[in-house]
């Protein structure tokens, strides 16, 4: 392989990392509340707006429905609105972390349902109030599951980041179909599913390592 | 120290979680340390519940945080110094015995000890009143017995009310002074544990107490049969000091009759005697037996004849 195909291989890398980590953290801050607050409006949770608890479901039911690629073209205005350009690395996180806002969501509604309920009424009981609930026990015991969530997110990023090459995003996904697909590059393409693999195990490792060290319950240990 | 007993579904748990507003009845007050407090909103809820302790059977402590920070919880929650509570919380392991285990996470205790853990962390706040909702239903019998006396202790101690909420009579018969019995969302029956225990009014406790209730062996009781005969069985209950008396000597004495024993013994419920003694009267004499008898539910809290017993085949 030559060094300009190096070079370029080492290019794309670096932006499907930097599309990853941008969309992943606009997820995470976005998502984490937004998954707190679909338990928290439910019926039976501790801030109890059936209302509001609908809306946001139904919004994010929504949300997830649309396939990607439809959504990366679908939000085009939006994207030009916020980053004044509609491809380019900048251009692919916006729709990129519209897509993954929602999925984390889900994940750490799940997450947080998984608290047993026992313990928000003991802290109930003890006279802690809303806050204290979620910072002393739903984000401290649903913490392992969050972070397990939040990598199975990042590599569903990852997935999703090769797509955005269709809006001229970059990124290794891009790299693949402009010299592996459409130049029949056959050994880039291999190279890029390579480091893909490399890239989402190298992931998973820290991520499960992560969840290990964070679970006090006992669950995981031997 | 209150027991408050009843099958599964009785309605205790409701009735205990009514108590810090857990849950809202859907009619009637519940008023606490003279305050109604079920036209009170969570928030202002919230300080009430900080002088009402709770411990639960499956203790339900943070997995995420420390015995140390469990135990601070309820200090954290009030606002305390970080000294304050430091201070707290070591006073608190001392009293439960579980200095040792500070920085230990729950998944790293037994039963036992995480049960000591929520006993410390509901006693943080120093409570006016301590709830306690089957604190010992998941634990196996010596534990139970631990956590029991604990609880007496700090009762004793501290001077602090305790509601016990349990459906195993043994744990009633440790450590409560009175207990109310709960069927169906009612109280039915109510009063000093040796008085319930030694005469059981109502059907329910009476099929609570089953365990506890004398009975004659089964291999007489098969004998037994209606009427009165050469070995009739008459029932004797003894409360008190009635049980120190020497009942049957006394009987000979006074009417000739010679009563054997069958069956029986003297139990102690909060230091009160109480004793259930089978005994077995010659009935063939009639004025004799009807003069034992007399005797019997003068002396006797209670004098039943039971039938009579017949040999083998």
């Amino acid at each position: 392989m030559s060094s300009t195909m190096i070079e370029l291989l080492w290019q794309s890398l670096l932006e499907t990392l930097v599309m990853t980590a941008a969309a992943g953290f606009i997820s995470f801050a976005v998502g984490l509340p937004l998954g707190l607050l679909l338990v928290a409006t439910d019926r039976g949770g501790f801030w109890e707006q059936i209302a509001l608890n609908r809306m946001l479901g139904g919004l994010v039911n929504a949300a997830r429905s649309i396939p990607f690629i439809i959504l990366l073209v679908a939000v085009i205005p939006l994207t030009r609105l916020l980053v004044g350009t509609s491809i380019g690395v900048a251009a692919a996180i916006v729709p990129l972390s519209l897509a993954a806002i929602p999925y984390y969501a889900r994940i750490a509604e799940l997450s947080f349902r998984e608290v047993d309920n026992g313990l928000i009424e003991a802290v109930r009981a003890l006279g802690g109030g809303r806050w204290t609930l979620v910072h002393e026990v739903l984000i401290p015991e649903a913490l392992p599951g969050l972070d397990a969530g939040f990598t199975v997110t990042l590599v569903t990023l990852i997935g999703a980041s090769a797509m955005a090459g269709a809006v001229g995003s970059g990124g290794l996904g891009d790299l693949a179909i402009r010299y592996g697909y459409q130049r029949f590059e056959t050994n880039v393409m291999i190279v890029v599913v390579l480091v893909l693999i490399a890239l989402v195990s190298a992931l998973q490792v820290v991520g499960d390592a992560v969840a290990a060290r964070l679970d006090r319950s006992g669950r995981r240990r031997g | 120290m209150l027991g408050l007993i009843g099958r599964s579904g009785a309605g205790k748990s409701t009735l205990i979680r009514c108590l810090n507003g857990l849950e809202r009845p859907d009619q009637g007050s519940v008023e606490v340390d003279g305050r109604e407090i079920t036209k009170l909103n969570e928030r202002e809820l919230q300080p009430l519940r900080r002088r009402i302790g709770m411990i639960f059977q499956h203790f339900n402590l943070l997995s995420a945080k420390t015995v140390v920070d469990n135990v601070a919880l309820p200090l954290k929650i009030e606002g305390a110094t970080r000294a304050a509570q430091r201070l707290r919380v070591a006073e608190l392991l001392d009293l439960v015995g579980l200095a040792d285990k500070a920085n230990a996470y729950p998944a790293q205790l037994s039963g036992g000890q995480k049960q000591r853990v929520g006993i410390a962390r509901a006693l943080a706040a120093r409570p006016a009143l301590l709830l306690s909702d089957e604190a010992t239903s998941a634990l196996d019998p010596e534990t139970t017995d631990v956590i029991l006396q604990l609880l007496r202790n700090i009762n004793k101690r501290l001077g602090l009310t305790i509601l016990i909420i349990t459906h195993e009579m043994g744990v009633v018969r440790a450590i409560a002074d009175r207990v109310a019995v709960l069927d169906n969302g009612r109280i039915v029956e109510e009063g000093p544990v040796w008085r319930v225990f030694a005469a059981p009014r109502h059907a329910t406790t009476l099929s609570l107490l089953r365990a506890y209730q004398p009975a004659l062996p089964a291999a007489l009781a098969a004998r037994v049969r209606p009427g009165v005969g050469r070995s009739t069985v008459v029932k004797l209950l003894v409360v008190g000091e009635q049980a120190r008396a020497p009942l049957l000597a006394e009987l000979a004495l006074a009417t000739g009759a010679r009563a054997t024993l069958l069956h029986g013994g003297v139990d102690y419920v909060q230091d009160t005697a109480i004793g259930a003694l089978f005994v077995g009267l010659d009935a063939s004499d009639a004025s004799t037996f009807a003069g034992a008898i007399e005797f019997l539910r003068q002396r006797a809290s209670e004098a039943e004849v039971l039938g009579h017993v017949v040999d083998d085949d």
